[in-house]
């Protein structure tokens, strides 16, 4: 793990460079799409359809979004970078670090980008009155646990892959599972065979997941199976990325 | 002579059908500065990296500092210094931040590798530039911070693979400098180069490679001594050069060489050759020199070493 901790410095170290801007975007960001979609289109949103307020409804929905938005991109350029443009990732094998060293530091910097996006943005969703229960805090751990289901393996992606790949990988996933993740609407206005896809994104079972916190339902059965679900993805997602930087570092 | 910080048998790398190294045989020992030389593409670079122990050898024993690269790799690198190729340097950060985040990959303290970098910035002589990014740093500054950063971890071996290459001849003789005093202070150097006279000035002991194997070994003036005669003589051609036996010159000829635009005649004694060949050949021009690695290369391989 001490080793881990050595390659998460370095991307600290070039993130110092770089955080008054990301904050700012972190917290302009919820209060535009809070604004927009809670109040604004929620008031056009009619309660008994869903049985709360639109904004109670899409607030921790985006909050999840934002975990995998994050995650997505903190894992696909910088990963490709640290390969091809400034070689960091040689730098580092050309010490005691070794390559799951490399996964491991870079995925706890994920999370800590994720973790700062998230509580700015629950600080917002709860500045505009959409949390209903103290357990709305879990929401933290639980959107890193998104970012990071979504960062292992993009990150395996982005080592291996021989071309750019991140155009592909952002207008036909990611944002699709922004759009149709139970984000906006419940999943169930989904025709079946299409609505099975967005059970199987780890998005859904994050967004549904942050919901019941907010509005303080959380079930035990529920929730163990949400997280159990997340945590599959992140396991897998390592190996992924594993296998992925030792092929490709390591000839 | 202690045992070997390098100890190679039968070392091969395959990728796919194709043997980058096949084969060969070396030791390097403590204090020593040791070199392949070879043109782009023999095998230097394959084998620098699994001695850096990030590429794992396809057969053959390799010990370095008598452990394992594969079991053993991030111990073994723990004590190297890496001169890498390409440089793998972060252009977005400064000088210091890029030697202080390599040496907390060490796993140095903060202000044990504050107090290294500044000794080391003075020695690659870049303390004025300690603030400012890499980026706009010219190529030879960037190569002495690359060399300062593979020293921050005191090493006991130092890997450079083609250190100077791309830089100007300025540049270059910078860096053969720092190098030298680094030899001077009794490092072991192992490097790589494609530049006969850069091997001459480091090197104690080299080994010429060629298509993955070794073609010879010793130190730059043996080498020299036993595969080239004393002086050559080159003679330039306006058109391509005639075809001749070394027999023409009555034993005064060693060999002869010909390239595209000129002949090379190896020979014991230069100035006694010049009158002879004159007359026959008709050369544009003459030049009388000693033999250098770059003779060796030609005669072991039959090609230039920078082509």
């Amino acid at each position: 793990m001490s080793y881990a901790l050595r390659s998460y410095e370095y991307w600290l170290t070039v993130y110092r460079r770089v955080w008054r801007g990301t904050v700012a975007s972190s917290v302009l960001n919820p209060v535009l799409y809070l604004a927009a979609m809670g109040v604004g289109l929620g008031s056009i949103v009619q309660k008994n359809q869903l049985g709360i307020p639109y904004l109670d409804y899409v607030a921790p929905g985006l909050l999840a979004a934002v975990g995998m938005q994050v995650a997505s991109i903190e894992s696909s350029f910088p990963v490709r970078g640290a390969i091809r443009w400034n070689r960091q990732y040689y730098a580092m094998l050309a010490t005691p670090l070794r390559v799951g060293d490399l996964v491991t530091g870079h995925l706890m910097y994920v999370s800590t980008r994720v973790f700062v996006a998230v509580s700015l943005y629950l600080a917002a969703v709860t500045a505009f009155g959409a949390v209903h229960s103290p357990f709305a805090l879990f929401c933290v751990p639980v959107c890193v646990l998104v970012g990071l289901a979504f960062a292992a393996p993009i990150s395996g992606l982005s080592a291996w892959a021989e071309e750019e790949v991140f155009n592909p990988l952002f207008r036909f996933a990611v944002t699709p599972m922004f759009l149709f993740s139970g984000t906006f609407f419940p999943v169930e206005r989904i025709p079946v065979p299409l609505r099975w896809l967005a059970y199987v994104t780890p998005l859904w079972h994050g967004v549904d997941l942050c919901r019941h916190l907010t509005l303080g339902t959380p079930t035990p059965l529920n929730t163990v199976g949400h997280l159990a679900y997340l945590l599959a993805w992140v396991v897998a997602g390592v190996w992924i990325a594993r296998v992925a930087y030792r092929k490709r570092l390591v000839t | 002579m202690g045992s070997p910080l390098i100890h190679a048998r039968g070392l091969t790398k395959r990728f796919g059908e194709f043997t980058a190294v096949d084969g060969i045989d070396f030791d390097v020992a403590p204090g020593e500065a040791f070199g392949f030389l070879g043109p782009n593409g023999a095998g230097k670079s394959s084998t620098m990296r699994m001695i850096g122990c990030v590429s794992p050898p396809s057969g053959g024993t390799l010990r370095i500092l008598g452990k394992d690269p594969v079991r053993e790799g991030s111990e073994i690198r723990a004590r190297l210094g890496v001169v890498p190729q390409a440089d793998t340097l972060d252009n977005e950060l400064t000088v210091q931040e890029n030697l202080v985040i390599y040496g907390r990959y060490f796993g140095l303290s903060r202000a044990e590798v504050r107090r290294r970098a500044a000794e080391l910035l003075d020695f690659v002589q870049l303390s004025e530039r300690a603030t400012s990014k890499v980026e706009p740093l010219s190529g030879g500054m960037k190569r002495r911070l690359t060399i300062a950063r593979a020293l921050v971890n005191e090493p006991e071996l130092i890997l450079l693979d083609e250190p100077t290459t791309g830089l100007d001849p300025q540049a270059r003789h910078l860096v053969w400098d720092r190098l030298f005093r680094l030899k001077q202070r009794g490092a072991t150097l192992v490097l790589t180069t494609h530049y006969m006279d850069e091997a001459e000035q480091l090197c104690d002991r080299l080994v010429i490679m060629d298509n993955g194997k070794i073609a010879e070994e010793g130190s730059p003036l043996e080498l020299i001594r036993r595969l080239s005669t004393r002086e050559v003589v080159e003679l330039r051609f306006p058109s391509d050069p005639p075809e001749i036996e070394p027999g023409t010159f009555n034993g005064q000829v060693a060999r002869v060489e010909t390239l595209p635009d000129r002949l090379l005649l190896y020979t014991d004694d230069g100035d006694a050759l010049v009158p002879v060949a004159h007359e026959r050949l008709r050369p544009q021009s003459v030049l009388v020199r000693r033999s250098t690695l770059e003779d060796v290369f030609l005669r072991l391989t039959g090609r230039t070493l920078v082509e």
